[in-house]
């Protein structure tokens, strides 16, 4: 970024997870929820089942609710929130003006309509038209067309009435670091004074975990902290998660009267080669672009790591190094994929609002005394896969 | 051209690529759209035995039926940005330099491969239980690294050398032109000189039956060619359709410092939300209007100034309606001088890929001021009033052409696309 941009403003922050919605659960107060954690219906694989939610609040109207996959439900609702939060809530000409930037999980499978034509496929004569003739029977446009990741986007509108534009990114961990690259940097060049940005994912789905257990990447067995499964072999326990953020020009928020939360910096990302020591590379390459801006006195990681291997061991070669106090979200609210980011933009927003991290869980999280007041938080994101970026958060001081 | 001052805001297109049903490159793509051919056939790629549809725009030269989803897409998006990138002259082989955007899909295992796994199981009737202990046996690696929605970006970034992270996304039919949107935001930030924007899409059974179960799709199966008629009266649905486009955006100061061939300027992006409905839009037209009028407004013109409409003209009932509805509140008196045409009458509805294709198709006919045909045009709608360029390509001035893409979900994104 360049020096004339202009500063972008967290101004709303709207979080809903497997430790309950809004700012208390999120922020500092983070470790002091109990853990949410399902180890029986999918044993030996487990997961963070996502907190109660009154729908309600946010989705007033059942029919909206029904025409929504939980995704979608889970994204709406934690829009609502962020809203709220930047007082943007019910503020029709604003919203109207207001871009969105989002991205979520693809559809959902119907599990009985799959069972029902693997079935049906078994054993037939043809079993090309028995698969047409299952598919035409099961099948059901309406579960569908509740799942499309662009309809996140649609939803929003319909619920909320933000309807200044809509780009839904696709993608896993790395697109929800692109939502918030894109959004800050349409802000901070002026393409957008005010922007909707975040992701929404749902873990409690069969058909992601069977995508984890093809890859060799789901955890078995006993939970432990993300840093403390590499010893057998790591593994992601899935969590879910919407997490949105109003990303607001400073000036622009200063005329409408709203108070910052946090100041978003930077946001950069890259896609290194599939390997390690690459990855590691293009982290510290990363790094080193925002480093210069950060004060060792205060700075803090809050971090990505979904526990698969060998991403999660490469980024905590790269912590290691640095040496300043660390939190991984994933230890936390599972591991929330595209949504992974954006929350963790949300959660350090909240952190360097009240200027201290959550208390820590697990060895390496101790490692560093964390007894310093915070103002700066780096977060990471190293995909499961592939994708590495850091964005910056800083405090705002008290007469910005 | 130097001694012009190109207008504020305006992005360089200095090189194209495509690839759809008609065939691949731009020249043989272009010459078959101005014949007015069709590229819609019987599918022959799985069994249709059943279905209420049994015709798309399939491409047939460069992907293998046995191809997956993902795989198809990822080999028609290598084609199309190879060509746009050798045509562009820009970079050095392997490095591209700038970042890219790209539409897609969003992917999932697809049936043979689920079959394979439940197959793998040894059981019957095999619970999910029982499909992940087979997955678990390492032999269906394959599924995740494939059905990652990044999973084509990845492979094009490493092989033409992008920089920085690749953007996927999909704002369903809007989502190639959210592409080059993104791209030549990007340029406007000052953020990259160049960017290279692809759209790619192809279709498998469940897509095709999805869309059927939706009466979304025509079901005039006999003549193939004969069964996207947008505009006309008897129009009864779209027909899928598959294929990339690639463009390469760049600057127009560093397009002219390199000396390179500007094919057209992108001037002009607009945008609107529809929040009528979760699948139709609003029937006044008004958000597509309110698309179309920020397009022009960001190029700096006004309604009258444009020649020529690469219409989304899907031909459903409901789409070409309200276009055609919108496109005379925004034109008035100018509607009458207007050419309106669509492509999807010859090479079907490319849904993630089709804003990336029809703009490069409006790029080729302002190079070729010729405007190409929308085929099958035998029972005009006396509701759509507009000259549809019917059946029969023919040469026009064309300076400035409005290019529209309006996606399923409420996205809707217009791009004026002017001669250099």
């Amino acid at each position: 970024m360049t020096g004339s941009d202009r500063d972008v403003w967290i101004t709303g922050v709207g979080l809903v997870s497997p430790l309950g919605e809004g700012s208390d659960a999120h922020g500092p107060g983070m470790a002091a929820q109990s853990l949410a954690l399902n180890t029986s219906d999918w044993a030996p694989y487990l997961y963070h089942p996502l907190a109660p939610i009154a729908f309600d609040q946010q989705i007033p109207k059942k029919s909206d609710q029904r025409q929504m996959a939980a995704c979608q439900r889970i994204g709406t609702y934690a829009a609502g929130l962020a809203l709220q939060s930047a007082g943007l809530k019910g503020d029709a000409a604003r919203l109207a003006r207001t871009d969105m930037v989002v991205t979520t999980l693809g559809g959902e499978r119907d599990m009985s309509a799959d069972a029902a034509v693997l079935k049906a496929v078994r054993g037939a004569a043809d079993p090309a038209a028995s698969l047409n003739e299952t598919l035409m029977t099961e099948l059901r446009p309406t579960f569908f067309l509740g799942q499309l990741p662009n309809l996140l986007a649609g939803n929003i509108a319909i619920v909320h009435g933000v309807a200044g534009s809509a780009r839904v990114l696709l993608g896993e961990e790395e697109a929800g670091a692109d939502t918030m690259r894109i959004a800050a940097a349409r802000i901070a060049s002026g393409q957008s004074d005010c922007v909707l940005a975040g992701a929404s994912y749902n873990g409690a789905r069969l058909d992601i975990l069977l995508y984890l257990v093809s890859a060799g990447h789901a955890l078995a067995g006993e939970w432990r902290p993300v840093f403390e499964r590499a010893t057998t072999g790591g593994g992601v326990a899935l969590g879910s998660a919407g997490a949105f953020l109003v990303l607001e020009a400073a000036e622009v928020a200063r005329e409408r009267g709203a108070r910052p939360i946090a100041k978003l910096t930077g946001v950069i990302s890259d896609a290194a080669p599939d390997d390690p020591a690459a990855r590691e590379a293009t982290l510290q390459r990363l790094w080193s672009q925002l480093a210069p801006q950060l004060n060792s006195g205060s700075a803090a990681i809050l971090c990505g790591a979904s526990g698969a291997e060998p991403a999660t061991a490469l980024e905590r070669r790269f912590l290691d190094r640095l040496a300043l106090p660390v939190r991984a979200t994933a230890s936390r609210l599972g591991h929330v994929g595209q949504a992974q980011f954006p929350a963790n933009v949300a959660i350090a927003a909240l952190m360097v609002a009240q200027g201290r991290l959550c208390p820590p869980a697990g060895a390496l999280e101790a490692a560093v005394a964390d007894d310093r007041s915070v103002g700066q938080i780096v977060v990471t994101g190293v995909g499961r896969n592939y994708g590495e970026a850091l964005a910056l958060v800083e405090a705002v001081g008290a007469n910005p | 051209m130097s001694a012009i001052q190109t207008k504020r805001g305006a992005v360089a297109i200095t090189g194209l690529g495509i690839v759809t049903s008609l065939g691949v490159g731009a020249a043989d793509n272009w010459s078959r759209l101005c014949a007015g051919q069709s590229g819609v056939r019987t599918i022959s790629r799985f069994s249709t035995a059943g279905l209420k549809t049994t015709i798309a725009a399939i491409e047939h030269e460069i992907t293998a039926d046995t191809l997956t989803t993902p795989e198809r897409c990822k080999v028609l998006a290598a084609s199309a940005a190879e060509e746009a990138v050798a045509r562009s002259g820009i970079g050095s082989r392997g490095r591209f330099p700038g970042p890219l955007f790209l539409a897609v899909p969003p992917f999932e295992i697809e049936w043979p491969r689920r079959i394979d796994l439940a197959a793998a199981s040894n059981v019957a009737e095999p619970a999910f239980a029982d499909l992940l202990r087979a997955a678990a046996g390492g032999a269906f690696r394959d599924i995740d690294a494939r059905c990652q929605h990044a999973s084509v970006a990845l492979h094009l970034k490493s092989e033409f050398g992008t920089q920085g992270a690749p953007v996927s996304l999909n704002t369903a039919c809007a989502s190639g032109a959210s592409a080059l949107q993104l791209g030549a935001e990007a340029i406007r930030r000052g953020e990259t000189d160049a960017a290279l924007c692809v759209g790619t899409d192809s279709t498998n059974v469940e897509a095709l039956i999805r869309f059927s179960l939706l009466s979304a799709l025509s079901t005039r199966n006999d003549p193939p060619s004969q069964a996207s008629r947008p505009f006309s009266k008897d129009r009864d649905g779209f027909v899928i359709g598959e294929g990339a486009a690639a463009l390469v955006l760049e600057s127009v100061a560093a397009a002219r410092a390199r000396g390179a061939p500007i094919l057209a300027l992108l001037t002009g992006l607009g945008e609107s939300v529809d929040p009528f409905h979760r699948t139709r839009g609003n029937p006044d037209g008004t958000p597509v209007a309110a698309s179309m009028t920020r397009a022009i407004a960001d190029a700096g013109l006004t309604p009258d100034a444009i020649d020529y409409v690469n219409a989304h003209g899907t031909s459903t009932p409901e789409n070409d309606k309200a276009e055609c509805l919108a496109l005379s509140n925004i034109m008035g008196a100018h509607l009458p001088r207007l050419a309106v045409s669509s492509n999807k009458s010859m090479i079907g509805h490319t849904l993630s890929a089709a804003g990336a294709i029809e703009a490069a198709f409006t790029v080729l006919t302002l190079q070729h001021q010729r405007l190409p045909p929308t085929i099958n045009y035998r029972e005009p709608d006396p509701e759509i009033v507009l000259d549809v360029v019917p059946n029969v390509a023919r040469d026009a001035v064309v300076r400035r052409a409005l290019s529209n893409s309006f996606g399923f979900g409420g996205q809707n994104v217009s791009l004026v696309i002017e001669t250099p």
